[in-house]
């Protein structure tokens, strides 16, 4: 066990930790937001990570044995905490400083149109530039271009978005059975290669959609139908062979417009799903729903309240007339107190 | 529960014979009308007549096209998301090949309804929106006999092609520099920069 001071918290966890997961830990027990927004590191893909740098911190004191700090910001998906470490994020304006540094260079070649891209709204990079980044840019040469590629009959690759967090990479990787390179080229001209079509027939290539960050990569059955905040969004679960069921699904009155996995805090798929789940299932009779999503209050998902408190209302309705028989539906969101 | 302490008790009292009369009371109310008869009218007679309003009078809408004739707006739904009546709804569409010089982003607004009933001219969509697309005008919303034609939908907000309404008053200067920038534009493809250039080369 090591013992490791995050922005004055001390939390005491198992040796081999890294520094990021320590800090949500910290979060998920004290209900702090100290933990480092990231881009590229997904708890639920091996070896992800590393490359974003968004998720940086400063180690003020190395361990109990060697108290020297470390010379310059280390990314804390991939540090490994140590017995005596003290850690400084949101407490060290240089780092944050450091921190807009970072974002800047990912917009550097992020076009900006989040007025046209499905993603916005449900962001990773609008709300990281948004809560870390500087309000312009400084960068003054033409950004990357790429024509929107077709991959396969459901996903969208928008390449000018990609900020190359290689986490759809890591998805055809581990979630398929052969290995697929994703990423072509060098430095400046890297790209997802087309190579990833290959992965495209699996089962779960779908999820590559859900774990993207930014708007690279997204459903072409939910191409501009709706802004993502005048959808509502539901839990709900069907029996499935290939996968949990486990989905969330975001309606616009009785219809669903998309399926996609639940997520968790940290905006990290709960379980993967199918493509069956993902992309065929798209009626209401598909699905039995367990209850509205909760949604932040500060999420812009939120803005759709009205409807959002009628559909709670409706399903309360469903569910009370469900009484007496044991299921799930009466738990967590659909406390009265919370409509 | 008493929520002020400014009630008055109603006494039905006794009329006296000079309430009775009543004369008076008409006199004094005649005496009044005659009196406005003198007085400077404070109407106009519209529409024939029309009164001075303000440069940044926020009427009805207008969505804008570009320099080249195609429209600005996008379908983002920023602005329905901002509009505090809740009167705008849209529906948007993928542009198709071809359709360059009728939209200018990828995506556009395939009907953009705003509902003049509920619209309060509050100017937040105009704020809200981030493609510079929609102005409010110094046009007046006539009125109609019936609910549903106060619901206007793209065929009287886009501006006709060839005739811009003018809305440079309402344009800052941040507006203004935004529009002439051309690294704001959004999205663009191999094909959107030859057209811009082929554009710029005529």
């Amino acid at each position: 066990m090591a013992k490791v001071t995050i922005d004055d918290i001390t939390i005491e966890v198992p040796d081999g930790t890294s520094i990021l997961q320590a800090a949500r830990m910290i979060d998920e027990q004290h209900g702090t937001h100290i933990a480092p927004p990231t881009m590229c590191y997904y708890s639920k893909l091996e070896t992800s990570g590393g490359y974003c740098r968004t998720c940086i911190v400063s180690v003020t004191q190395g361990s109990e044995k060697d108290p020297r700090p470390m010379p310059k910001p280390v990314a804390s998906c991939r540090t490994n905490v140590m017995d005596g470490m003290v850690v400084k994020n949101t407490t060290s304006p240089e780092l944050l400083e450091a921190r807009a540094g970072v974002v800047e260079f990912l917009l550097a070649n992020h076009p900006l149109d989040c007025p046209i891209c499905d993603q916005a709204g449900e962001c990773h990079l609008q709300d990281l530039s948004y809560e870390n980044g500087k309000e312009e840019t400084r960068y003054e040469f033409n950004r990357r271009r790429f024509d929107p590629i077709d991959i396969g009959p459901y996903v969208k690759l928008h390449m000018n978005r990609c900020i190359l967090c290689y986490r759809c990479v890591k998805v055809c990787d581990q979630l398929t059975d052969k290995r697929v390179h994703g990423v072509i080229n060098r430095g400046d001209h890297s790209e997802i290669s087309t190579y990833i079509e290959k992965a495209i027939d699996n089962d779960f290539s779908g999820n590559i959609i859900d774990v993207c960050p930014v708007g690279a990569l997204t459903d072409r059955t939910f191409r501009f139908k709706s802004r993502v905040w005048y959808t509502n969004p539901v839990d709900a679960h069907r029996g499935c062979e290939k996968c949990s069921g486990k989905v969330r699904l975001w309606m616009k009155g009785d219809e669903v417009l998309r399926v996609t996995a639940r997520k968790d805090q940290w905006g990290e798929a709960e379980q993967f799903i199918c493509n069956t789940c993902r992309f065929d299932k798209k009626k209401t009779s598909d699905w039995t729903i367990e209850g509205p999503t909760k949604v932040n209050h500060h999420s812009v998902i939120a803005q759709n309240h009205d409807d959002l408190r009628k559909l709670q209302v409706g399903v309360k309705k469903q569910i009370h007339q469900l009484d007496g028989v044991k299921s799930e539906l009466g738990k967590g969101p659909l406390d009265p107190n919370n409509i | 529960m008493q929520l002020t302490d400014r009630k008055k008790v109603v006494v039905k009292k006794e009329m006296s014979f000079m309430e009775k009369l009543y004369l008076p009371a008409i006199l004094n109310g005649m005496s009044i009308t005659i009196k406005h008869l003198f007085k400077r009218s404070s109407t106009i007679k519209y529409p024939e007549q029309k009164r001075e309003i303000a440069e940044v009078y926020r009427g009805q809408h207008v969505l804008k096209r570009d320099e080249n004739g195609a429209e600005r707006c996008t379908a983002c739904g920023l602005c329905a998301v901002a509009c505090p009546a809740e009167a705008i709804t849209m529906r948007s569409e993928e542009r198709r090949q071809g359709e360059e010089n009728l939209y200018r982003e990828e995506k556009y607004a395939a009907t953009y309804e705003i509902n003049m009933l509920r619209c309060i001219f509050c100017g937040l969509c105009e704020e809200a929106c981030p493609k510079e697309a929609i102005f409010l005008t110094d046009r007046i919303v006539p009125t109609e006999f019936k609910r549903n034609e106060f619901i206007y939908g793209k065929d009287k907000l886009v501006e006709p092609v060839g005739q811009p309404v003018d809305v440079t008053c309402r344009q800052t200067k941040e507006v203004l520099s935004f529009k002439k920038d051309k690294t704001k534009y959004h999205n663009q493809t191999f094909k959107d920069q030859q057209l811009l250039e082929g554009s710029q080369n005529h």
